[in-house]
């Protein structure tokens, strides 16, 4: 392993540098698979499996697992300068280093950090992004990527993780890592698992397991890594994630479990008005299917989209 | 006077999100509907003045308006009440998520239902503000895609400048392109800074609006005289933006006239007393962008010089 500086700008007078860090693994000339972890202060979850995933990986290449015609980097962090003062988002501007890709390193300051980012993974033949999602919430583990004319469906399935979403982009995500990878030649991936601002140590460990999966299917390492077997991946459309809207404000208690499967008019939970604790409504189950999403909020606005219901009936 | 709500939603306690309107109907027949938006950007409070203005003269002429001019004061009041910029507890910037077709949450609901509700008029006016950061001439911001109708459009409301961008996917979630895309011709201010009200800025508009009204004959009586503004592409804005991190102390005077090399300002490092960097414009023109808010980073934004035949 080796660990490089691959961005790095003027420091504010009283503050530290600007950095962000890349670590090398097996041949650095070849660009075989690239991971990024946090792009938001607030992803702790995204850049402890960064972290386990380095940690693990250092160990496979020790082992003489890692293959001698490859290369992988991992980097971990983009945005530590965010982290350290608890902000989601670069904290001058509050720009999103997610929405400035691919970058521009003569352009405002998020742009140079996303630049420096995408510099140093782009042309590589896979990217995996730790991501998380804009609304507050916590989703059934899945792999996910931007419907382009690039994307590749086949190979999803070597993550092992139960659920693959194709997700068809709005002008806004046009500006995201997965995207821009895609556009510039690179299969893309993104990981959703778990919360932000919690740590979920069982979901960041199956998010490593599901990396060292691709990367054995993908002959990275060796077919004697040790891993244990995934689970059949069923792919959905984003469009077929059906939405549960609140019809009420107040307190959002969530009765059903993430990861069930709900038959239409089944009980999910209930919005209570937080002054008589009164329930404001019960809210319903509109579809079959498995429940995908689920809102983190207490406190919640009508209009909310506070579940999500996959559509399995199709498949 | 007539307040009207385009949208409510209950929010979590005790307490609704209204997006709401003033409807002015004029006495004088006609049919016409101009709307004036303004408010997308908490921290932006130049139409604030306008807003006010513009329906405290209106409301003393009822008799020569004919038709509706429908003000939209704020977009945002949750982040206008509280000295926020976005979506309070949302990710996304407001004039992102327009028109509000994938919705997820109450925003994005909102979003569709102001659309729903200026689409139609005859024309609308969105008011920015910049932002915390840079002070702005008045100018109007057309997409190189929409210039065709709208410049013609843009010539009578006595701003500085109309500087037609290039287009870029992303900006096909803002309000004003949701808008121009299903043929309600919206055109977008932007003038003076976040945060403050500019008021000579806000009584140029205000006569430019007026001055519109009366050319569509939405509004009888005199016409003040507006200046034609300079017509500009992107080949001849410039940007200046720093290298360096520090305390940014401006040289130039926003909007002067700077020549090629001039120092525009500086940034400085006050715990050594050292000049980090020198901002030099990269062209003669017209400083019509200038930074306002002293803490910068490598990569914020200095200045924009205009260039070219001026
Ligand atoms: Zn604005």
């Amino acid at each position: 392993m080796e660990q490089k500086r691959i961005f790095s700008f003027s420091a504010f007078p009283y503050r530290q540098k600007i950095t962000i860090d890349g670590f090398y693994f097996g041949d650095t000339s070849r660009k075989t698979v690239a991971v990024v972890g946090a792009t938001r202060g607030d992803e702790y979850q995204q850049v402890l499996i960064s972290g386990l995933l380095i940690k693990r990986l250092k160990q496979l290449e020790a082992e003489g697992l890692l293959s001698s015609s490859s290369g992988i980097v991992v980097i971990p962090s983009a945005s530590q300068f965010s982290m350290n003062v608890g902000k989601r988002f670069f904290p001058v501007d509050n720009t999103d280093i997610n929405r400035m890709f691919p970058g521009y390193d003569k352009g405002e300051t998020t742009q140079r950090l996303a630049d420096g980012v995408f510099k140093a993974v782009k042309d590589y033949k896979y990217g995996i992004q730790m991501a998380s999602f804009y609304l507050h919430g916590k989703f059934v583990p899945h792999v996910r990527t931007m419907y382009t004319d690039y994307q590749d469906n086949s190979i999803a399935s070597d993550f092992g993780l139960p659920y693959f979403v194709i997700r068809h982009p709005q002008p806004i995500d046009t500006t995201t890592l997965n995207y821009n990878w895609q556009i510039f030649g690179s299969t893309a991936f993104s990981l959703y698992s778990g919360f932000n601002t919690t740590i979920d140590m069982p979901a960041a460990q199956q998010a490593v397991e599901a990396i060292i999966r691709f990367l054995v299917k993908r002959g990275v390492l060796s077919s004697r890594t040790p891993i244990t077997e995934g689970e059949k991946t069923i792919t959905l459309q984003d469009t077929s994630l059906k939405k549960v809207i609140s019809a009420a404000g107040g307190f959002f208690f969530p009765i059903a479990q993430l990861g069930q499967q709900v038959r239409k008019g089944d009980l999910l939970g209930r919005i209570i008005n937080p002054v008589t604790a009164e329930s404001s409504e019960e809210i319903y189950a509109g579809s079959d299917g498995i429940l995908f999403f689920t809102c983190s909020d207490i406190a919640v606005s009508e209009h909310t989209a506070v579940f999500g219901i996959a559509d399995t009936s199709s498949i | 006077m007539n307040i009207r709500d385009v949208v409510r939603v209950h929010l979590p306690i005790g307490e609704d999100l209204a997006i709401q309107k003033n409807r002015i109907i004029g006495n004088a027949p006609g049919k016409k509907r101009i709307c004036i938006i303004t408010g997308t950007h908490g921290d932006e409070l130049e139409g604030q003045y306008v807003a006010w203005s513009l329906a405290r003269i209106l409301n003393e002429r009822l008799d020569d308006l004919h038709g509706i001019v429908d003000i939209y004061p704020s977009l945002n009041p949750l982040g206008i009440s509280t000295i926020e910029r976005g979506l309070p507890g949302f990710d996304l910037d407001m004039n992102r998520i327009f028109p509000g077709s994938d919705e997820f949450s109450a925003n994005e609901y909102v979003a569709g239902k102001i659309v729903e509700d200026i689409k139609g008029a005859d024309l609308s006016i969105d008011i920015h503000a910049s932002n915390i950061f840079l002070r702005e001439l008045p100018q109007i911001r057309i997409n190189e895609k929409t210039a065709d109708t709208l410049v013609p459009m843009a010539k009578d409301l006595n701003m500085d400048l109309i500087w037609i961008h290039s287009a870029a996917t992303v900006l096909e979630s803002t309000l004003a392109w949701s808008l121009n895309s299903i043929g309600t011709p919206c055109l977008v201010v932007e003038m003076g800074v976040g945060m403050r009200i500019s008021k000579e800025y806000g009584d140029r508009l205000t006569t430019g609006i007026l001055t519109k009204m009366a050319k569509m004959g939405i509004l009888d009586g005199p016409v003040m005289p507006v200046f034609p503004p300079i017509i500009s592409t992107d080949g001849y804005v410039d940007y200046i933006n720093a290298n360096q991190s520090g305390i940014f102390m401006p040289e130039a005077t926003h909007g002067s006239m700077v020549e090629k090399g001039q120092v525009v300002g500086i940034v400085a490092d006050p715990l050594t007393g050292h000049v980090r960097e020198k901002l030099r414009s990269p062209m003669n023109g017209l400083l019509f962008t200038l930074r306002e808010y002293p803490v910068v980073y490598s990569g914020s934004l200095i200045a924009r010089v205009l260039g070219g035949a001026l």
